[in-house]
């Protein structure tokens, strides 16, 4: 199975307007259920499969998903199956299914439903920077066009009946992902994560692992699904976003004020590195990309393609690496393949762009 | 600090989660938290932790705990033992099932009980009598207490016609 397509864009929910780069993007999924059907992990493979079957044909004629293509979790081999992790199309739990589920996904990447994963159906719809309320419509539509096709199990009390009582109501987890690195050098993010908690709101890492945030982002999501109206999540959590970004804001104007010279040093060592190293690791990387980004948004730092960063993150995964040099490798090779695809892309990014007919 | 379940090993793993105004902890070593099922690579939750603790934190299960484990729905076949292990349900009609054990957790997990945002199509008939039907309970209720037995029983009436006609569309849940 080929899933090029998706391998040689830069990710559609990845800005390419710097001036975003506090919000990074924002996410919505929904989870949804075949009425009597026995949920995924509990249905057995025959049925799974069966219902795969049924509901690719269903997602792949969808007028909100088209054009679209659809994958088999086990017709992907393992790096494609990483690929489309990497890309947040998929969840690392679905990552690891095989027969019985798969996954179908709009050519821009801006909507993808996961078949058989924990649910039926898990409905996502992302875009770069804050827009939760047009994600949600986006999803929703998606949502309301299968609902034409299949019933889903539904209960007037307890909303959309999930596999995990967790996800219950709504089904809905909306998440915006923030790059913060004023908040964590001035050691106040521990505050705000304390903070969010309190307030029933998640914080993740970029890919959901642990709680160390790497490369300084950070994912915020609503954690409660049952009691509250989808656009009630949505603007309570865009409002807290928007409170992070102007603490973020006025901490990146303090840092500056009071350590100008490290701010200055972190990223001009940062481009250096980045631009000459010919070994980096992944959490390099991404740490060295964020006192970039930093850089960049803060005018010390000049790029003629600032948005080289963001293709950077994505495209220096494990994943991603090896579907560049077409065959596996071990981590010491990813990390030499590494520094020479940001070597490349850097400079590719620094040089004058060619003037085109319309500047 | 000592983790809470093992009451040996150092406690790495803090949870927090609020609700209703009380604060609830939960101070776990790693060991102890990942055999509860809570992988600590995956999003921070405290769901997983209360389904596999549910043994100790759920009233549900203080009494009989042998022959309440066995207890299964009547459609898909899935134990109360089964849901303890893996917190996931097997298929809808498990929320009837196990509805004693479910619904002190979304209390716990969730803002309240009664869900209040997108309704399906299909559904929204149903969802509508459900509303009537307790505006119409409501309306008995004080025209039993006002003696007033022609109108409680044309209520009656008209709450069991509501009651089959959404029956007859139902599917899983209550």
């Amino acid at each position: 199975m080929n899933t090029d397509p998706f391998f040689e864009q830069p990710s559609a929910w990845l800005p390419t307007d710097p001036t975003q780069q506090i919000t990074v993007s924002s996410r919505v999924r929904l989870a949804r259920n075949i009425k009597e059907t026995a949920f995924p992990g509990w249905a057995g493979e025959a049925v799974c499969a069966e219902l795969w079957g049924k509901l690719r044909e269903v997602l792949l004629q969808l007028q909100a998903m088209e054009p679209c293509v659809a994958y088999d979790m086990s017709e992907l081999n393992s790096l494609e199956r990483l690929v489309l992790f990497e890309r947040h199309l998929i969840s690392r739990e679905h990552a690891e299914r095989r027969k019985g589920s798969g996954v179908v996904i709009r050519e821009d990447e801006a909507v993808a439903v996961m078949v058989n994963e924990e649910d039926h159906l898990r409905l996502q719809a992302m875009r770069p920077g804050l827009d939760l309320r047009k994600v949600w419509k986006l999803v929703d539509e998606v949502d309301t066009q299968i609902e034409d096709c299949m019933d889903y199990a539904f209960s007037p009390q307890l909303g959309y009946l999930t596999a995990c009582p967790s996800n219950v109501g709504t089904g809905m987890r909306a998440s915006v992902m923030l790059h913060v690195p004023g908040l964590v050098l001035m050691n106040e993010m521990g505050a705000v994560v304390k903070g969010l908690g309190k307030i029933g709101l998640a914080v993740r890492g970029l890919w959901g692992e642990g709680s160390e945030a790497a490369g300084n982002m950070y994912q915020i999501s609503n954690q409660m699904t049952l009691g509250e109206k989808e656009e009630d999540i949505v603007s309570h959590l865009e409002q807290i976003v928007l409170e992070i970004v102007e603490h973020e804001k006025n901490a990146r104007f303090r840092l500056f004020e009071e350590r100008e010279e490290v701010i200055r040093d972190h990223a001009g060592r940062a481009l250096g590195i980045l631009s000459h190293a010919h070994i980096l690791t992944s959490k390099e990387t991404l740490d060295l990309l964020s006192d970039l980004r930093l850089g960049i948004d803060m005018g010390i730092v000049e790029i003629q393609r600032p948005g080289v960063v963001n293709d950077l993150l994505i495209l220096t995964q494990p994943g991603h690496l090896q579907k560049l040099e077409g065959k596996k490798l071990k981590p010491a090779e990813r990390d030499v393949a590494r520094a020479l695809l940001v070597r490349t892309r850097l400079k590719q990014a620094q040089s004058k762009p060619k003037k085109k007919s319309h500047e | 600090m000592k983790c809470e379940i093992c009451q040996e090993n150092e406690a790495t793993i803090h949870l927090t989660q609020v609700v209703d105004g009380q604060v609830k902890k939960l101070h776990l070593c790693e060991s102890c938290a990942s055999e509860n099922g809570f992988d600590i690579h995956s999003p921070m939750s405290i769901t997983d932790i209360l389904l596999g603790m549910a043994g100790q934190t759920m009233p549900a299960f203080s009494s009989k705990p042998g022959q309440v484990m066995e207890q299964a729905c009547p459609q898909c076949h899935l134990r109360r033992a089964d849901f303890k292990k893996s917190g996931r349900l097997g298929c809808p009609f498990c929320y009837d099932a196990f509805a004693d054990q479910i619904v002190p957790l979304l209390k716990v997990m969730h803002r309240n009980e009664q869900h209040q945002g997108k309704v399906p199509r299909c559904e929204k008939s149903r969802v509508r009598s459900t509303v009537e039907i307790e505006a119409l309970q409501e309306s008995l209720r004080q025209a039993i207490a006002g003696e007033n037995y022609e109108e409680a029983a044309r209520l009656r009436d008209e709450i069991q016609t509501l009651r089959n006609a959404s029956d007859d569309s139902g599917g899983a849940g209550s």
